[in-house]
């Protein structure tokens, strides 16, 4: 009853992550009443991502196709330190706090055995290229405090032993505005592990 | 509605939405156990880190119509931080719940293989283990729960024990080891021979804690075939275990 068009569009709707067939047919009708200008603006912003958004030679964060990312081009970045983080988006949340100033090197993805995503599948060796090419001395490993981020945090520690590069890894504490009393054992252990001196 | 108490290890988990993730755990009472657990993504999430694979909780639950049971609330009985923070043990560690996430049942109670899930984690998380002869044991143990332990005493074709025949060789859908003559499957040496009767006579413990001596590489290789075999199916977490 459907036409092949909008037949189309919520099949390929249906196919984007967290978009199910109601969604996907929710937002297919909204397309098709909504004015044309309106929808052509999305059609041109996918095309345009596509056409013009690849990622960076350097560090595989988001970058105008053919070019390095704004972090790589940046001449006031620090280039002895580098961040290595499992996504992009991972790269925006950091820039957001305006307090870091290295570089950024993304993985692509976390570790997951259970998965059977192994270390070939992340951008891992071009990140042990990455030390003596360009005079890194600190790697601070930024992956998500899970148990794939976990394990992608230290194959990518071992693997970066014997290059003479420090290592560090974000500290794991207690969320900023939390009650002390819900935090769970673990993250409780942590950030008692990576307290630190207070001087009043 | 009906609410329940039950213990459990969580095998794996995904995402859910935008801040919810489906919570799969191997229980003492129920099985295998499918939850929602609600904004647990969120770091103000009272769950925290109590429900990521590897954690032994007390859980509190509702059962509903739908197949999807709802977290309630969760308490910690182990964290198993050891284990997550060494990245053989966590390995390790992953390679066990691969294969209890294949061998449970929803709706089907088995409390033995609940506990020995919780023993082998004990194990891994004490410092004296040798890390990669725990998933081989387990997995040996395993079969025998399952009722398809290896026959190691005798041939298992032919039924003639040593000094008679020589055992060589080791296949699982024969039934075990295999002397000379009725030889198929994978070769096996005398030492991951005796290895197999320890591990399998009670002798485990001992096992664990001794440095994986000779026989232990092909004994792992050897269970993990068996149990591919039996499970029919490739173990992801031993094959793209991360070894750098
Ligand atoms: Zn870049
Ligand atoms: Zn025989």
């Amino acid at each position: 009853m459907y036409t092949e068009p909008l037949r189309v569009l919520i099949d390929e709707l249906g196919r984007l992550p967290g978009i199910g067939p109601k969604s996907a047919q929710r937002i297919a009708f909204y397309l098709l009443k909504v004015a044309p200008e309106d929808a052509f603006r999305l059609s041109d912003a996918i095309v345009a991502v596509k056409e013009r958004t690849a990622w960076c030679a350097r560090c595989f964060n988001v970058a105008e196709r053919g070019s390095l990312c704004e972090v790589c081009l940046d001449p006031s970045r620090d280039t002895s330190v580098l961040c290595v983080v499992e996504d992009p988006q991972a790269v925006a949340a950091f820039e957001r706090t305006k307090a870091y100033k290295g570089r950024y090197h993304v993985l692509g993805g976390a570790l997951n055995p259970l998965e059977g995503i192994g270390p070939e599948r992340l951008r891992i060796e071009e990140l042990v290229a990455r030390i003596p090419a360009e005079g890194i001395t600190e790697v601070v490993l930024c992956t998500n405090p899970n148990l794939e981020g976990e394990a992608t945090a230290m194959y990518v520690a071992r693997r970066l032993s014997g290059t003479g590069v420090r290592v560090t890894q974000l500290a794991s504490g207690l969320p900023v505005g939390g009650d002390l009393e819900y935090a769970d054992e673990m993250t409780l252990g942590r950030a008692l592990d990576g307290r630190r001196e207070v001087h009043g | 509605m009906t609410l329940y108490r039950d213990r459990g290890v969580v095998l794996r988990t995904h995402k859910l939405g935008e801040a919810d993730r489906i919570v799969v755990l191997a229980t003492e009472h129920r099985g295998k156990v499918r939850a929602v657990a609600k904004g647990v993504r969120r770091t103000s999430s009272r769950f925290g880190s109590r429900l990521e694979p590897l954690s032994h909780v007390r859980l509190l639950c509702w059962h509903g119509r739908g197949e999807l049971d709802t977290v309630d609330q969760v308490e910690v009985v182990d964290h198993f931080r050891a284990v997550r923070e060494n990245l053989e043990k966590m390995t390790a560690g992953l390679a066990l719940l691969e294969v209890v996430d294949q061998l449970s049942q929803e709706g089907h109670a088995d409390p033995a293989l609940y506990t020995m899930l919780v023993g082998a984690l004990r194990a891994l998380a004490d410092p004296a283990t040798e890390a990669a002869v725990v998933p081989p044991a387990f997995f040996l143990k395993a079969l025998v729960l399952e009722g398809a332990g290896p026959v190691v005493e005798a041939c298992a074709a032919c039924g003639r024990a040593e000094p008679e025949v020589e055992l060589v060789a080791f296949d699982l859908t024969e039934g075990g080891v295999l002397c000379r003559g009725c030889r198929r499957g994978r070769p096996m040496s005398a030492d991951a021979l005796a290895l197999l009767r320890r591990i399998l006579g009670g002798g485990l413990g001992a096992v664990l804690r001794s440095p994986p001596g000779a026989g232990a590489a092909e004994l792992a290789q050897l269970a993990t075939e068996a149990m591919e075999a039996h499970l029919d199916r490739r173990l992801r977490a031993v094959r793209s275990a991360p070894n750098p």
